[in-house]
């Protein structure tokens, strides 16, 4: 007997612009850091914050009493990263430090060009190497360097963005945010996407409740146990509910109006989401009997595309009380 | 109020990785069973249900709703979700048992750390505006709190060495670890860096896991096994979101659950830290003296599912009483960067 296959894998990339509105405390700050100059907030206990608090750590009280302190100051703690991560300020090795800038009482987390761990020490002076260019954002501060170094090259990182008004003050910042995964298909959903590869349709049954699911699941959502038993189902079934999409949206590939419709197919206990073509919107019909257009062979994969859409088979319609207890 | 206790708990084996989805799915439906099976308690029997786990490790918006498919949520269930360790899904159970609404609770917590890059998506638990944006990886931020703690004094690398030696051995009787052996201190310190002052052996493994533990009030729980383990105090503080602000070498918000309960005979405890360093300022923060046995599971460096190591903590410690090998038990669970959240727990034997 052969090994049981992996369940299908695949990169999954996820990204999207963080977009978040700075408010007064932290506007103030990012606002400087445009002009190149650093304000920190003072705090209940006198303490000046960098980066500044909106609330006290202490009272919990709003603060907005702010400080300017300077662009240089000394290591309290660091580590050393020797091989740096996609997005971080460089990409050469270098250290993340908390420096205390001259005139604050806390400190800010950075990173530090230092060139290796011999370069740095706690203790040790560093100043702000400045982004070439500033648009209100904590990347404004590209990194830092020890302070009687010179400038070094930056190295390039994401950019961050800030919109504001043509002369207005930045009011939001955005952070592109972007994660990689793999994503794994359980081995029930690896079992169906490999049997639409082949153009087989197969759902699975409930060893307790009996229903058959198509996808399949990991676990019945019923009884919580896996869905063992395969059942090779049919390409026709009927359609249980629908919408005609009359509204275009960005990535749609089909002109509207179009129908999608949730499609029971016959022995299935679970209807899932496809198209119905091949008739006039309007006269899709609750309990129409539509049978699979598969796309042509060679353009076959893992993934229920195979069907290019759902198309009416002019068989007589089911009767609502067949499948009353699908919708 | 009603009492409560622990009445059963299982974990998935903790695994590098898993051929598993990130709904955890594969690795909830076999405890499931497990804990079912040990109290004789069905679905049908539990009055609420409560996990933890993270949309940013799986990689996708409302992750935790595909995992209740392992529940059988049917008839409709009384559910719910924290986005942090379970542990805290516990406290939520608790509180429901507490005011009389349920006698039973099931709590779970699971996490396919594999999926992504770990320590870089932990950056986004830490501020959006001036933390976040920079990528901050998970490990530098614990090298930074350990440096600050070699450099006053309070540890040295070898005391480091000798938390991971301790660990690794005491693993060894952990049937789910993901990994345990002798290790002489002196080798480990001959390791290389992996980020300067941390040594592998100083970082928790990356742990794809889960984990499940069934709650009960006193009265229900006395039906159900033999030796309940009774949760006689809980409670979480929090530490300032900003690094710069907090003293990185103790942790305030553990000590303040701690001095909020009776720590007094507790005879071993679990600690939930990621790094050898977090276990030193722990036992400070808690005032665990040297007759505490710390960690016989082996703890997180020996294993760290993200999201149910902390209510793993607290399964092991109620275990010790289930099994009858002791009478008072401690257990931490931390949640975001560097011991920013922290919960404390004890346990009992019923009396």
């Amino acid at each position: 007997m052969s090994a049981p296959e992996l369940p299908l894998s695949a990169p999954l990339n996820v990204g999207f612009d963080y977009t978040r509105s700075v408010g007064p405390v932290l506007g103030r700050f990012v606002n400087a850091l445009r002009e190149r100059r650093v304000e920190g907030v003072r705090g209940s206990d006198g303490r000046v914050h960098v980066p500044p608090l909106e609330y006290d750590p202490v009272t919990a009280e709003a603060l907005s009493e702010f400080v300017p302190v300077a662009s240089e100051g000394e290591i309290v703690s660091w580590s050393w990263i020797a091989e740096p991560l996609d997005g971080q300020p460089l990409s050469r090795p270098f250290a993340w430090a908390l420096v205390k800038l001259d005139g604050a009482d806390t400190s800010i987390l950075h990173a530090v060009d230092a060139g290796s761990p011999s370069g740095i020490h706690t203790g040790q002076r560093v100043r702000i190497r400045w982004a070439e260019e500033t648009v209100g954002h904590i990347r404004d501060i590209a990194y830092f360097v020890p302070a009687d170094g010179s400038d070094t090259e930056p190295t390039e990182a994401p950019p961050p963005v800030a919109k504001r008004e043509d002369g207005a003050p930045v009011s939001v910042v955005i952070t592109p945010i972007h994660l990689k995964y793999e994503h794994s298909a359980s081995p029930e959903e690896s079992r169906y996407l490999r049997g639409l590869a082949e153009g087989k349709l197969i759902g699975q049954r409930c060893p307790s409740c009996e229903k058959v699911y198509i996808p399949p699941r990991g676990a019945c959502p019923t009884d919580g146990v896996p869905t063992t038993d395969e059942v090779e189902l049919p390409d026709t079934g009927i359609v249980t509910t629908f919408c005609i999409v009359n509204v275009p949206f960005l990535g749609q590939k089909i002109k509207p109006p179009y129908v999608a419709a949730y499609i029971l197919l016959d022995g299935a206990d679970i209807a899932f989401l496809h198209l119905v073509l091949g008739c006039d919107a309007a006269d899709v019909r609750m309990g129409m009997r539509v049978r699979a257009a598969w796309k042509p062979r060679d353009e076959w994969w893992t993934s229920l595309e195979n069907i290019g859409h759902f198309a009416p088979t002019g068989e007589p319609d089911a009767p609502y009380e067949s499948f009353a207890h699908h919708l | 109020m009603p009492d409560v206790a622990v009445v059963g708990f299982a974990q998935a084996p903790n695994v590098r990785s898993t051929p598993g989805t990130t709904n955890g799915v594969e690795m909830l439906v076999p405890i499931f069973a497990e804990v079912f099976e040990r109290t004789g308690l069905s679905k049908e029997d539990i009055g609420f249900w409560c996990s933890g786990s993270s949309d940013y490790l799986a990689g996708r918006a409302f992750s935790f709703i595909a995992a209740v498919d392992a529940i059988g949520a049917f008839p409709p269930i009384h559910e719910s979700h924290v986005e942090m360790d379970a542990a805290w899904a516990l406290y939520e159970a608790w509180l429901k048992i507490r005011m009389g609404e349920v006698e039973t609770a099931l709590v779970y917590g699971f996490g396919k750390s594999s999926a992504g890059q770990l320590r870089r998506v932990l950056a986004l638990q830490m501020d959006p505006y001036v933390v976040a944006p920079l990528w901050p990886d998970s490990v530098s931020v614990a090298g930074i709190q350990a440096r600050l703690g070699l450099e006053a004094g309070l540890w040295s690398e070898k005391d480091l060495a000798e938390v991971a030696a301790r660990s690794r051995a005491d693993a060894a009787s952990n049937p789910a670890a993901q990994f345990s052996g002798t290790a002489e201190v002196a080798d480990l310190l001959d390791a290389p860096y992996f980020a300067d002052p941390l040594r592998a052996h100083d970082i928790a493994p990356v742990t794809d896991g889960a984990a499940v533990l069934v709650l009960a009030s006193a009265e229900r729980a006395a039906d159900l096994v033999d030796s309940p383990a009774m949760i006689t105090g809980i409670e979480h503080r929090v530490d300032s979101p900003s690094l710069g602000v907090r003293d990185l070498t103790r942790s305030p918000s553990t000590a303040a659950a701690g001095r909020a309960l009776d720590l007094d005979g507790v005879e071993l405890a679990e600690l939930h830290a990621p790094f050898t360093h977090q276990e030193l300022i722990l036992r400070d923060a808690l005032g665990l003296g040297e007759q505490v046995r710390i960690n016989p599971s082996g703890g997180v460096l020996t294993g760290n599912p993200m999201f149910s190591a902390g209510l793993a903590r607290i399964g092991e410690a109620a275990s010790r009483i289930l099994d009858g090998s002791a009478r008072k038990t401690l257990a931490h669970a931390t949640s975001g960067p560097v011991l920013q959240q922290n919960l404390v727990a004890t346990l009992e034997v019923l009396s």
